[in-house]
């Protein structure tokens, strides 16, 4: 402690663990402008970065530097994703970059935003103009390049997975200057071949320049014009290119776009067979759920006691047959007693008994007019006699043989004294003969003489 | 019928069973035709495992500039095999 001296080397390594212990320097962000570039021989990058005000030493080692899409170069301005230490050595902090990308005004970048912002608005990318991939397609087409690790990326995956289906391959140049009317040509061409459920457009990881033709306007509105639905498979996950966004489907790698575009028919097998097990089940289920209700409708009350069933309908039939019987006999009984009725009735009336029943009564009657005639006879008889008596004691002449006689006036016979007058003439019968007379005079009274 | 068998598309054969199979879980089909929407089933479900495992290697054609087609054998980095 008597020396209060610091070696260099101790001082630097002090510095540098309080640039160790600081959180804040670990990670930094920082944006400014290059100069000073130097790429080293080893893959190292030295380069200062600099704003108006200020500048700070920086380095990029290999490992990070060849992942770099773009070329480090004077005055280009980047964004910087690193942290800050010191190297003792030199004594010297330097920024020790893990990335570096442009800030926003590479020339790439500014045809990307525009493009993408103009045909954003021109709703390219709607949802609405999305296709849905099919769920087994038969026939897959592939836009790529012919060679290289995305065809054969492809190729395995589709192969491994669905192996059903079957793979065109339209080989297209995937970078360099006739990219973008190669690209255009082989999704014409796939569309034109007819019969192709989806398309695989893409290529493998690349610079930003690689990527390029999947920026350019002609392919990305090919692919949106394709019929086919487009998977779009386009470098790796962090590539980000416009075919992307106006794909219907857009996959982060080749292989996951193959992916994307079968299903995998292990997994298919295995669903068809949990399929076939489940409709095994329903099917089992159902037939166990008809026997329970055919089994409950057996041991219903009705079944179990058939007779039951028809039991009142046996009483009904048999109260009606009594009932017919019944009525069939009183038919019959009465039908029988008219018939007799009739029989007597026309047996009474039969010739022989008419003929019979008119003798006995002609008989009865001639001896009833026998007897009553003889009873007439005899009566009149009887009335004869007593008349003749009567009318022989009226006998005038028997009467006039005693002196009587009898007066007339014209035709009258005069019975009163009465009917006669002074002067008129008058005709006396006597027994044996007549006399005219005069009429001296009349006088009432018995015989006159009175 | 056989050949209706050979001529049905996967697709066909996978969405009919799945169809079948949400019939009958429905259960509002009639017993008989259960059991007929079942053998259908068991048919379909071979037809796709058929499918499946007939399908061992896969065709890859590459379609050429002049629509040429030509078989493709992408395992060994793309060139022709044939």
């Amino acid at each position: 402690m008597d020396n209060p001296y610091l070696s260099v080397a101790a001082l630097n390594r002090y510095i540098k663990r309080k640039f160790d212990a600081d959180i804040h320097l670990r990670d930094v962000y920082v944006k400014g402008e290059l100069s000073n570039v130097k790429l080293h021989s080893s893959g190292h990058i030295y380069f200062t970065l600099k704003d108006e005000k200020s500048r700070i030493n920086a380095a990029m080692f290999r490992g990070n530097a060849s992942k770099l899409k773009f070329r480090p170069e004077e005055g280009m301005n980047v964004l910087v994703r690193g942290d800050v230490n010191v190297y003792e050595a030199a004594g010297q902090y330097q920024l020790y970059a893990n990335s570096m990308q442009p800030d926003g005004v590479g020339e790439l970048y500014i045809a990307f935003e525009q493009l993408k912002e103009r045909l954003g608005k021109e709703g390219l990318f709607n949802p609405q103009w999305k296709q849905p991939i099919p769920r087994f397609p038969g026939k897959v087409g592939v836009v790529t390049a012919p060679t290289g690790a995305a065809v054969r990326d492809i190729c395995t995956t589709l192969a491994r997975r669905y192996p059903l289906a079957e793979v065109l391959l339209f080989p297209a140049v995937v970078q360099g200057e006739n990219a973008a009317s190669s690209i255009v040509s082989a999704i014409r061409k796939a569309n034109d071949f007819g019969g192709i459920d989806v398309l695989i457009v893409g290529r493998g990881g690349g610079s930003i320049e690689d990527l390029w033709a999947f920026n350019e306007e002609p392919v990305v509105r090919e692919i949106f014009s394709s019929r086919i639905p487009v998977i779009s498979a386009v470098g790796h996950e962090t590539d980000t290119v416009i075919s992307d966004f106006v794909a219907d489907l857009r996959a982060p790698t080749p292989t996951a776009a193959a992916e994307m575009a079968v299903p995998d028919s292990v997994e298919l097998a295995r669903r068809i067979l949990e399929v076939k097990s489940r409709m095994h089940q329903s099917l089992l289920g159902r037939m166990r759920q008809e026997t329970r209700r055919l089994e409950a409708l057996e041991s219903s009350y009705p079944l179990q006691f058939p007779e039951r069933l028809y039991r009142p309908f046996a009483e009904r039939l048999d109260a009606l047959e009594e009932r017919f019987l019944q009525s069939a006999q009183r038919l019959i009984g009465d039908r029988r007693h008219a018939a007799v009725n009739l029989d007597t009735r026309l047996h009474a009336r039969s010739p022989g008994v008419l003929i019979d029943a008119a003798k006995d009564r002609t008989d009865r009657l001639g001896r009833e007019l026998e007897r009553n005639a003889r009873e007439t006879v005899k009566l009149h008889g009887r009335t004869f006699a007593s008349s003749l008596r009567t009318l022989q004691a009226l006998n005038p002449l028997a009467v006039m043989e005693r002196g009587y006689s009898i007066v007339r006036s014209g035709d009258r016979v005069v019975k009163s004294a009465a009917a006669l007058s002074a002067g008129d003439r008058i005709g006396i019968s006597f027994r044996d003969g007549t006399a005219e007379a005069e009429v001296l005079s009349t006088a009432e009274g018995k015989d006159g003489n009175t | 019928m056989e050949e209706r068998k050979e001529e049905i598309k996967f697709e066909e054969a996978i969405s009919r069973l799945e169809e079948i199979v949400r019939r009958l879980e429905s259960g509002d089909v009639p017993l008989e035709d259960a059991i007929s929407l079942y053998k259908k089933g068991l048919e379909l479900s071979a037809v796709c495992h058929g499918k499946l495992q007939a399908a061992e290697k896969q065709l890859v054609t590459l379609i050429g500039e002049d629509g040429s087609q030509t078989p493709f054998n992408p395992a060994n980095g793309g060139t022709r095999n044939e």
